[in-house]
């Protein structure tokens, strides 16, 4: 494939990965994805970020149709995750650079995944601006979007940001730009990443949304180190305003219940629970853990107010697909959710226990005491997992209009 | 002395060690750092901070 030029003399020179869908070794990429480097040629040639070490041929063989690698004289780190960094040694190497930028916490990272020594790394500050000829390139220092070394790189002259994992999509298409796609599928990408990797920091994307008008950065182009390439103003105006909802997270009138069964009673129960939300109107997904990757319930839980949580009790506790669950999603810290629990069990009963304080500590309000039936439900047992989704549905709809 | 961690990224302050690479001397309880000190991890301010 041919570099694409974005605009006159910046250059698109990543890698599209269709094969992968192991992404970061615990969430799916179902469509592949793209590691988005980029070239600008200028009185200093300035390449930024590079791609996946098992990439770094294909980088190298579509940079060097826009210029040798020799002709290289910056190169720009601005986050050292591997996706990102894996061919730096490789292009540095190649590229025999006259400097190499990332920022001080990049620095550690560097240092922590390569034998730095002999290379020409200059750390930049927050708000720093280096020239590159006629055009300038301010750095913003993004610590912890998503990890303490994240930068962003904006070349004023252009409008243009190159924003590293903020804004990415997990996106092997073809395609190179936002309005090239249909919206619902980017959307639903864009979501997926959120909630997949940006969420537990969106008081930094608030935060970094906020800065960003304030160093009046009014970016035209934003060009993230996945997917695809927002190029239009109005598609730049939409991903910022996507990432100020997706960080908010007001809770939206939709529920999700995950679950998993041994046989099958704390399946009946779920789906009871969700004919308890639909009769107040809140739609409902039902996801079984056997059926779905944690990563395709978190992008679910995007969508969703409330989350409900089954487990039948399995040797005192959850089963294991629910711990790893609950643990996954713990970590990513949604917020202002409603949620509940319910399950079947044989003689002792702890998993509802285990899940609520699991809940609590996510700080999901639970308006309605855990349910809990012995062995298979009975129409008690029914009528109290309807109510838990009934109660939580009018709970979440009273949410919603406030 | 209590240890602080930080919200955002999850380092925690030991005051037994400080945070020599700001200039915090070991045996400097959290509420005497100096003014400014930012986490060393992610750049927060100490309002981001709770006791561990």
């Amino acid at each position: 494939m041919l570099p694409v030029e974005l605009k006159k003399d910046i250059f698109w020179v990543g890698v599209e990965d269709f094969g992968r869908r192991d992404f970061h070794g615990y969430s799916l990429a179902p469509r592949g994805t793209t590691y988005n480097a980029y070239l600008l040629k200028d009185r200093k040639n300035v390449l930024f970020d590079t791609v996946d070490a098992q990439a770094a041929a294909a980088m190298l063989e579509r940079l060097e149709q826009v210029l040798p690698a020799s002709k290289v004289d910056y190169i720009v780190a601005n986050h050292l995750e591997p996706d990102h960094a894996g061919a730096l040694a490789y292009m540095v190497e190649r590229c025999r650079p006259e400097k190499v930028f990332c920022s001080a916490a990049g620095l550690k990272s560097m240092a922590g995944h390569f034998d730095i020594s002999g290379w020409p790394v200059q750390t930049v500050q927050n708000g720093e601006t280096i020239s590159a000829g006629l055009r300038n390139i301010r750095f913003v220092e993004t610590r912890m979007l998503h990890w303490p070394d994240s930068m962003f790189s904006y070349i004023l002259e252009e409008k243009l940001l190159i924003s590293g994992d903020a804004f990415g999509q997990n996106l092997a298409s073809g395609c190179r730009y936002a309005d090239e796609t249909d919206r619902a599928l980017l959307v639903q990408a864009i979501e997926e990443y959120y909630y997949n990797i940006v969420l537990p920091f969106s008081s930094q994307v608030l935060k970094t949304l906020d800065l960003a008008a304030e160093l009046k950065l009014e970016p035209e182009i934003i060009a993230p180190d996945h997917g695809l390439i927002f190029r239009r103003p109005e598609d730049a105006a939409f991903i910022l305003d996507k990432y100020r909802e997706l960080a908010l997270q007001r809770p939206r009138k939709k529920a999700l219940v995950f679950y998993d069964t041994m046989w099958r009673s704390t399946e009946r129960l779920a789906g009871t629970a969700a004919e308890g939300l639909d009769k107040c109107r809140v739609p409902c997904r039902v996801m079984s853990l056997k059926n779905h990757h944690h990563s395709e319930v978190m992008t679910e839980l995007a969508g969703c107010g409330a989350v409900i949580v089954g487990s039948p009790t399995h040797n005192n506790g959850v089963l294991p697909q629910v711990s790893a669950m609950l643990t996954y999603m713990k970590g990513l810290r949604p917020l202002n959710r409603l949620g509940g629990t319910f399950g079947s069990y044989g003689w002792s009963g702890e998993a509802q226990k285990h899940i609520a304080e699991a809940l609590e500590a996510m700080k999901v309000e639970q308006p309605v005491s855990p349910v809990k039936c012995l062995f298979k439900p009975k129409t008690g047992d029914l009528a109290a997992a309807f109510a838990l989704g009934e109660q939580i549905g009018a709970a979440l709809t009273a949410r919603c209009r406030e | 002395m209590p240890k602080y961690v930080c919200a955002i990224c999850g380092y925690e302050y030991d005051p037994a060690e400080g945070d020599p690479d700001s200039g915090v001397n070991p045996g400097t309880p959290f509420d005497k750092l100096p003014e400014g000190w930012l986490c060393p991890v992610c750049g927060e301010p100490v309002s981001e901070f709770t006791p561990s």
